[in-house]
């Protein structure tokens, strides 16, 4: 017969947390009981932990509210085509540079997007800041001329554009301007919500250099998300939390795919 | 789809309950618990098919709540709680449990973050020892040694009613 190893921290937090079996839990039991003021730290240990436990328990009671249910949350990643995943997981791993032994160390690097290294991001940041403070002169030609301002904009930058509809997410086009950029010209659509909170798409030829994939940055005043599609680059600017103008991002992006003239067959 | 939310939905409960502890604010901790969960589905293929992905979830809700508190210090914020606010919680109509929930949650205040943590993962999360020792990353010994720590602050802070409860002005 092996004698009982001698009682410790481990114990006393166990037998607190209820977590011993049960010939040990009598053990120490017995030892507390022999050991009054242990005893009595113990037992105001067990009172504090339910005490705790019964101050939160409410929470835990509530119905889930629907936005974090996973199916909602899914339903914005599955809109998306699968490259968003790749992208979203890249910008996990930039958050979470610190997640220790759940990931694997060293397959993933994490690489923060410092807006350098995308020039496309740092263009749309400060052209966002520039002109979403005009009162008077917010765009060059306003949203009453929507099929001139587009048809002058596609032809100085040499590419069919098409103004994005962002009313199902509150905003609508005020108009837009042409801007010198690092390849030539550039184009910013500004839109605004009925709040007066405003967002930029920017456009430009890109050749990639700076990488195609989707990608967030965060700059002082904005957000953007930015990404490269077929040599042309599109930047979302706006001063909304990343979910939000995820949503946005992701609706300019399928308007941008629709907008690829592609002849397809009548419905039978 | 659906299978990742069999998975899932049933640690949000809990993941609400400690983001509400932390932040005590009903709106800031579900945007807490959505961006742990936003971040878990993005990074779902990289889990370990081992672990345990509830132990996973709050070590990915706790990690993304340290760097926001890294953040808050950065900007010379305040970098705990800036206003600890109990009022959701005391919603019983019993008086004295009422006082206990005060009493309880100015405690949890008084705490460091770590040992907020360690209380509420193990002591209510109901998270164990070892899963503790890797959210943590440290070993499993020093989880014993923080948790009697902060289960003596906590105990103290009840017991002599340090907790600061009543020089807020409502």
């Amino acid at each position: 017969m092996i004698a009982d190893p001698p009682i410790g921290e481990d114990d006393l937090n166990a037998f607190v947390d209820g977590r011993l079996a049960p010939e040990r839990h009598a053990l120490v039991g017995r030892f507390l009981a022999d050991n009054s003021s242990l005893g009595e730290r113990v037992a105001a240990d067990i009172a504090a932990r339910n005490g705790l436990r019964e101050s939160l328990q409410f929470k835990a009671a509530e119905p889930i509210p629907a936005r974090l249910r996973i199916a909602n949350l899914a339903v914005e990643r599955r809109r998306a085509p699968r490259r968003w995943l790749q992208v979203a997981a890249a910008i996990v791993l930039v958050a979470l540079g610190g997640i220790g032994g759940w990931f694997a160390h060293g397959r993933f690097g994490a690489t923060s997007i410092a807006q350098g290294e995308a020039p496309i991001a740092a263009e749309a940041l400060r052209a966002h800041r520039l002109y979403t403070v005009e009162t008077v002169h917010p765009v060059e030609v306003a949203a009453a001329q929507e099929a001139h301002l587009v048809q002058w904009l596609s032809r100085r930058l040499n590419h069919p554009l098409k103004a994005p509809d962002l009313s199902a997410q509150g905003f609508h086009l005020m108009g837009g301007r042409l801007l010198p950029a690092s390849s030539g010209a550039a184009a910013q659509l500004m839109y605004q919500d009925d709040g007066g909170a405003r967002l930029t798409v920017y456009l430009r030829a890109d050749d990639g250099e700076g990488g195609t994939a989707f990608r967030f940055v965060k700059g002082q005043n904005a957000s953007a998300f930015f990404w490269t599609e077929d040599g042309f680059g599109y930047a979302i600017a706006a001063q909304l939390d990343r979910p939000q103008l995820l949503t946005i991002a992701e609706s300019v992006y399928q308007q941008s795919k629709s907008s690829v003239p592609t002849q397809r067959p009548p419905p039978t | 789809m659906d299978d990742v939310a069999a998975i899932l939905e049933p640690h949000i409960p809990g993941l609400r309950r400690y983001a509400w502890a932390l932040m005590r604010d009903r709106e800031a901790a579900d945007d807490l618990v959505q961006d742990c969960l936003e971040h878990a589905l993005a990074g779902w293929h990289m889990r370990r098919r081992d672990g345990n992905p509830k132990a996973w979830l709050f070590t990915i809700l706790r990690n993304l709540y340290v760097s926001e508190l890294r953040r808050r210090s950065r900007r010379g914020t305040r970098a705990d709680v800036e206003e600890a606010d109990s009022a959701e919680a005391l919603h019983d109509s019993d008086p004295e449990r009422r006082l206990i929930v005060r009493d309880c949650l100015a405690a949890l205040d008084t705490l460091t973050e770590e040992q907020k943590s360690i209380l509420l993962l193990v002591g209510v999360e109901d998270l164990s020892y070892a899963d503790m020792a890797k959210a943590l990353d440290i070993p499993i010994g020093t989880v014993m040694s923080r948790l009697s720590r902060a289960r003596e602050r906590f105990r103290q802070a009840i017991e002599t009613g340090s907790a600061p409860q009543l020089r807020r002005v409502k």
